[in-house]
């Protein structure tokens, strides 16, 4: 039998190794399914992994996807580490997100068609403001009356869902759009367009913000006091309390600011690469940027690489999708798989293994 | 009133229907949680369950063996996260979420031929001579076996808990593994017998879904059910009998807002399809602030990983 001595000190070696081994088992794993499904798994793991980044063909346009569907995810895998650290699990962010985009589409399309340079921003500020709402409902619940944030943030995102079938269909449908669902298409209003800042690439402002957060997140958790409060409430929330910290403001700071970024990165899509309000504007980043902070290692550089990663997966799922007809869940369970494997790895992370003879 | 083209009696027969994999998935749930686990992944596994249960009963033409093969499916996604989190130590809440998403993933994968297609009928199970009574005939025992079955579960599952030792062992385990592990019960096959038996029972609830609820199978068709069975185990305070009466209510809101849609009241569709995950966070609310305040009844345990370090 096996025994299990916990490790004084994490692995740091390990804690490294671990995406990486889980990445490569997940393509092995990945490859023997994709060989049940009748695609060669050799040219389906390539065009995955390899061909969005190498090949000549798709590169040109597949670098740049990387990053615009790296961005969502990890700005609100940013916002869900912190409270994963803390035990406080958001795992709504998916309708923090949409709300995101409702509010601040609203808000822009409600002036349409006057043009000024300030919708730009309050258009973003109220973004941010509406996805952080949509997490102060679990937030409060949670602080007030200990209803468990798992549920209710979940919840909040079948309800959002609806919000936005009720925008698409109701509230912000397009005037103009010949009875069709959606809203006005937000790039075609230039004040409220979240247009490219690298012409012919699509890399719009929210690239940008989604770098700039790792750096902010990255400074707030390593080197500032409020980083080690919230490590210190996941950890151990007896000595939180003992060194006077407020569980209840640090459970409302973790929500707020994952609330913000799905917001941000909910408005960011909406005006920029969705382009408008529609049915199926959300296709699940809330969810998938549980996987990249889990693969990240709750760490904002960390973070930055899995998102990366998870992108890649999303734009060669597509690829395979297009070339080699793939099903789109395959993707999915391709994801859940690499959670699976990471999980399981922590144990190396954490313990020491010894043989057990046999008396 | 428009509410009096409701006929009663079929409303609560219906509401039992909708109920039952509700009813199936949480008790389930209540029993793994009872012993300390805390499964995220109950949405997953009713999926795995929904989707294993059509394809077997459209290919074998019987509903009742779809539904075993939905039960057996459930069971062995449910072994999956049993063996990260008690062997591999993971953390529980976080593997639940990767249960589910792994099992909405593949659960498209192996639907995806069978969309658009109806699943074999089940027969009622009329009980004789009482099914004949009026009204209270109807509402109650013109039902298939599954919703007899999951009655009965209920009852048995109470029993189980509170009447027998094996139950009792259970819950110690749930209460606190460490003591229960120097007694000497045996936690992690413990709680590996109860993981595998609520990943059955939501198996079940998700075949039942698929093959009777609704019957068909469509993408992502447990559409949040999974995670309202999480809910109904909190709001029943891990009772089994409370657990029931959660979910006939719950099912009850369900079918309320469908027939309204279905007479077309003048409210929005998109309003009233919230209507059931509203009542569940109205639910949720309204447990913690009542006199049951605080979380009575959960397990000492639950959530945390037991290592033996001897």
């Amino acid at each position: 039998m096996f025994k299990l001595i916990p490790r004084e000190n994490v692995s740091p070696v390990l804690s490294l190794l671990g995406p990486l081994f889980s990445v490569g088992l997940t393509m092995i794993v990945g490859g023997i399914l994709f060989y049940f499904l009748g695609v060669d798994p050799f040219a389906a793991i390539k065009m995955i992994f390899w061909d969005p980044l190498m090949s000549e063909t798709f590169s040109t346009y597949s670098i740049p996807q990387i990053f615009i569907k790296g961005a969502p995810l990890i700005l609100i895998a940013l916002g869900l580490s912190v409270g994963f650290k803390a035990n406080v699990w958001n795992i709504g962010a998916e309708g923090q997100y949409i709300m995101g985009a409702i509010f601040g589409a609203s808000f822009a399309l409600s002036l349409y068609p006057l043009e000024s340079i300030v919708i730009f921003p309050a258009m973003i500020l109220i973004g941010v403001i509406g996805g952080c709402l949509w997490s102060m409902i679990p937030a409060f619940l949670k602080v007030k009356f200990q209803v468990n944030e798992i549920l209710v943030s979940l919840m909040l995102v079948y309800v959002a869902e609806q919000i936005l079938a009720l925008a698409s269909l109701g509230f912000l449908r397009n005037p103009d759009g010949a009875g069709f669902p959606g809203s006005r298409n937000l790039n075609q209003y230039t004040s409220a367009s979240n247009a490219e800042i690298i012409a012919g690439t699509g890399i719009h402002l929210g690239v940008l913000l989604s770098l700039l957060m790792v750096i902010f997140f990255y400074v707030l958790l390593f080197r500032h006091s409020l980083g080690f409060k919230i490590k210190l409430l996941g950890n151990s929330p007896k000595a939180s309390g003992f060194s006077g910290d407020n569980p209840n403001k640090l459970i409302f700071l973790c929500l707020t600011l994952s609330g913000s970024l799905a917001g941000l990165a909910g408005i960011m899509e909406v005006a920029g690469p969705a382009g408008q309000i529609n049915i199926d504007f959300n296709v699940g980043y809330g969810f998938t940027a549980i996987i990249v902070a889990f693969l990240g290692r709750l760490n904002p550089i960390g973070i930055f690489f899995a998102g990366i990663v998870m992108a890649l997966t999303y734009v060669g799922g597509e690829l395979t999708q297009f070339m080699l007809n793939l099903p789109a869940a395959a993707i999915q369970v391709f994801q859940g798989m690499l959670l699976f494997f990471l999980l399981s790895f922590d144990l190396f992370v954490h313990y020491k293994i010894k043989l057990k003879g046999n008396k | 009133m428009i509410l009096s083209e409701i006929n009663f009696a079929v409303l609560v027969a219906s509401l039992i229907v909708a109920s039952t994999p509700l009813v199936l998935a949480a008790l389930g749930e209540l029993v793994v949680e009872k012993s300390g686990v805390l499964n995220l992944g109950v949405e997953g596994m009713m999926i795995i369950g929904a989707v294993t249960g059509f394809i077997v009963g459209v290919e074998t033409g019987s509903a009742y063996i779809g539904m075993m093969a939905a039960a057996m499916a459930g069971a062995l996604l449910s072994l999956l996260f049993a063996f990260i989190i008690l062997i591999m130590q993971a953390n529980q809440v976080a593997s639940g979420l990767a249960l589910t998403i792994f099992g909405l993933g593949i659960a498209a994968l192996m639907g995806h031929p069978y969309t658009g297609i109806k699943s074999p009928q089940i027969s009622t199970l009329s009980i004789p001579f009482i099914s004949e009574i009026p009204v209270l005939g109807t509402m109650f025992f013109q039902h298939d076996l599954i919703v007899y079955l999951s009655l009965i579960s209920v009852l048995v599952i109470w029993y189980f808990l509170n009447r027998m030792r094996a139950g009792l062992i259970l819950r110690s385990v749930g209460e606190d593994h460490d003591v229960a592990h120097s007694l000497g019960y045996r936690v992690v096959t413990i709680r590996f017998l109860a993981i595998t038996f609520g990943g059955a029972m939501a198996g079940v609830g998700g075949g039942y879904l698929s093959l009777v609820r609704v019957p068909q199978w469509t993408e992502g068709m447990t559409a949040g059910a999974g995670w309202i069975a999480l809910a109904l185990v909190v709001f029943s305070g891990w009772r089994p009998f409370r657990l029931l009466i959660g979910s006939y209510i719950f099912g009850g809101i369900t079918i309320l807002q469908l027939n309204l849609q279905a007479i077309g009241v003048n409210i929005n569709i998109a309003l009233l399809s919230m209507a059931p995950y509203l009542a569940t966070i109205l639910a949720l609310v309204v447990i913690s602030m009542s006199r049951f305040r605080g979380n009575r009844g959960a397990p000492g345990c639950l959530g945390r990983s037991f290592v033996k370090i001897t």
